[in-house]
């Protein structure tokens, strides 16, 4: 399987990363050596073999439901670019 | 122009907060109405460094809802970052769970329209899984910026996905609500809608009826009212056929409903947008739910609440013979269950079972018992109703009709009396005793009249004094007739046996 350059594109559009055309092309060839690795693997029998989500065979931990956090929004404004009325300000967005 | 008879498919995602303390990933507040980023935590705001730990609580929630639906709470389900970009979600990612959610398939029965023409729908769900809220943004007023507020971030959500099984807006509706009770009977979320805590998206398409293949849908974004919900989807239907009609084909698209237009218009396509890039999140491990936790929340549940509405259904027409609708609208929330099994069992006479007197105790729990409650929460919304009449009471009222002691007319009044003195006094007590209506019953001389003599005499006299309606009557028009059996009764002040009062009625009139 191979990408078309169309693809490369929108990926890299959709992960908000700009690219030329060198670059989309640099980046094409390295997930076609991707694709060909996972390709390979297709060929490996995993009837029965349940799909691993975690490196680590253990369970996720749970904490209690207590609110034991205090208000820090001073501190975290103080290293935020802009913010007004307690609210952090960003570029407008809007749909 | 076309003579096509059209099918509309509707399926529903409903986002519920649930009401834990804590956020689902950290440890901050939930609590509504905070200051702006009063309760954004580090790990809210995806501060360099952070890790997220899962709250038990939510979790917890989560089984109780699996359990309430009869679905299959999975063993081990798995967290997956959702991604995207929007500065309400500074992870860039949204944590939710993807291929392996924490509750598969269930089914929710609702009752559909109302009276006689009321109808059972079984909906099935597919499945429902947690994942975290995002914050707001605000877009007013800043210059040309966008403010953004990170309290609602972290918040956990249960996100219920049903199958595309309803086929009408009053469907969707009726499931929407049926939800709704059900979220809050179990008591993991508080249902205000006007605060966002319960949020519908609609997905709707149409096909001509007896085809197979879905249509292409839509998707309308957060419907946050039982209302938008049932006009959203009545525009976008009406806009799907005429589009179709006039030769165009549907896009998949997501919408938004402006309820000041009644109409619903395009937010984004679909492709970019729902491209999310789904993947395990390395930073949870899988969440592993043993058989024995499933059995505490179990207990649990059953301890705080009782019965499931379902378990009430399924007695409900085993062991009263009631249909699955009139179970339905017998289940609310979780008190009216045993007001009416109360109301049931009392008006029972000797050699009876509650088989006899289920079908009646249901008409009055739905109607006027529900009727008279529902008002009284709309009047004092921050009053604890505990019961304003009790069961056994509404029961005693049903015997007495029964017995033809006293008429449904004279019931009602003191149902009404006794509801009134109950308010009266903040509901901190019943409003009244069997030993009161029996008092009444003598003191106001509120039995009911049963002798024809009597009853034939009054209606002689409103005969005579009606000539108008009579002759209407006679011309064919059947309200005059219920106009006559109205003036007949309050000439008896509600008293007269009702039945009789048809008979002598309709004799008289010939009819």
């Amino acid at each position: 399987m191979s990408l078309t350059p169309e693809a490369v594109h929108h990926i890299a559009r959709l992960a908000r990363i700009a690219m030329n055309a060198d670059e989309e092309k640099a980046t094409r060839d390295k997930l076609d050596g991707i694709f060909a690795l996972i390709e390979a693997m297709q060929a490996v029998d995993t009837t029965g073999v349940e799909p691993m989500s975690h490196p680590q065979d253990i369970a996720q931990r749970l904490r209690p439901d207590e609110v034991t956090e205090s208000d820090r929004r001073d501190a975290f404004q103080n290293i935020a670019p802009q913010t007004a009325g307690g609210l952090y300000l960003v570029p407008r967005v809007i749909e | 122009m076309s003579q096509t008879q059209w099918e509309v498919v509707i399926g529903l995602e409903v986002h519920a907060q649930l009401n834990t303390a804590s956020k689902i990933f950290s440890a901050a507040s939930t609590a509504f109405g905070a200051e702006p980023n009063r309760q954004a935590s580090a790990v809210d705001l995806a501060l360099p460094g952070v890790l997220p730990v899962l709250n038990r609580g939510a979790v917890e929630r989560a089984i109780r809802f699996g359990l309430a639906i009869g679905g299959r709470v999975a063993e081990k389900s798995i967290f997956a970052r959702k991604n995207y970009f929007y500065p309400d979600l500074p992870k860039g990612y949204q944590i939710s769970q993807f291929e392996r959610p924490v509750v598969e398939g269930g089914t929710l029965t609702l009752r559909v329209g109302e009276g006689e023409k009321a109808y059972e729908k079984r909906v099935r769900l597919t499945r429902a899984h947690l994942e975290e809220d995002a914050g707001k943004s605000l877009h007013e007023d800043f210059h040309g910026m966008s403010g953004i507020d990170l309290n609602r971030a972290g918040t956990p959500l249960l996100e219920i996905v049903s199958e595309p099984d309803m086929r009408s807006a009053a469907e969707a509706v009726a499931y929407a609500k049926a939800l709704h009770g059900l979220v809050r009977w179990i008591d993991i979320c508080d249902g205000n809608m006007q605060e966002g805590s319960f949020r519908c998206d609609a997905n709707v398409s149409v096909r001509p009826k007896g085809e197979e293949a879905f249509g292409t849908r839509r998707e309308i974004k957060n419907l946050n009212s039982f209302r938008f919900l049932q006009q959203a989807i009545d525009y976008e239907v009406q806009w799907q056929i005429n589009e179709i009609e006039e030769g165009r084909t549907i896009q998949q698209a997501t919408v938004l409903f402006d309820p000041d237009s009644g109409e619903t218009r395009m937010m984004r396509s679909k492709e970019d947008a729902h491209d999310y890039r789904y993947f395990p999140d390395p930073d949870l491990l899988p969440l592993v739910i043993n058989p024995d936790w499933i059995e505490v929340v179990k207990e649990d549940l059953f301890h705080q609440v009782g019965p499931l509405p379902r378990e009430w259904h399924a007695k409900f027409e085993s062991e009263y013979g009631l249909s699955r609708a009139d179970a339905i609208a017998l289940t609310p929330f979780p008190r009216i269950p045993h007001v009416f099994v109360a109301a049931a069992r009392e008006a029972v006479q000797e050699g009876e079972t509650v088989r006899a007197t289920a079908k009646i105790a249901a008409n009055w729990i739905t109607n006027e018992y529900l009727r008279r409650w529902n008002e009284s929460a709309e009047k004092h919304p921050t009053v604890e109703i505990p019961e304003g009449v009790s069961g056994e009471l509404v029961g005693y009222l049903i015997r007495k009709v029964r017995q033809n002691e006293i008429t449904a007319r004279t019931a009602k009044d003191l149902l009404d009396e006794f509801w009134r003195n109950a308010e009266a006094i903040g509901f901190t007590a019943h409003g009244g005793t069997e030993g009161d209506i029996d008092r009444l019953i003598d003191q106001r001389g509120l039995k009911q009249v049963n002798d024809s003599g009597a009853i034939e005499a009054i209606v002689d006299e409103v005969l005579a004094a009606n000539q108008k309606s009579v002759d209407e009557f006679r011309t064919g028009k059947e309200k005059a007739f219920n106009a006559l059996v109205g003036q007949v009764m309050k000439a008896s002040k509600g008293k007269a046996n009702p039945t009789q009062v048809n008979e002598l009625l309709r004799r008289k009139l010939g009819a």
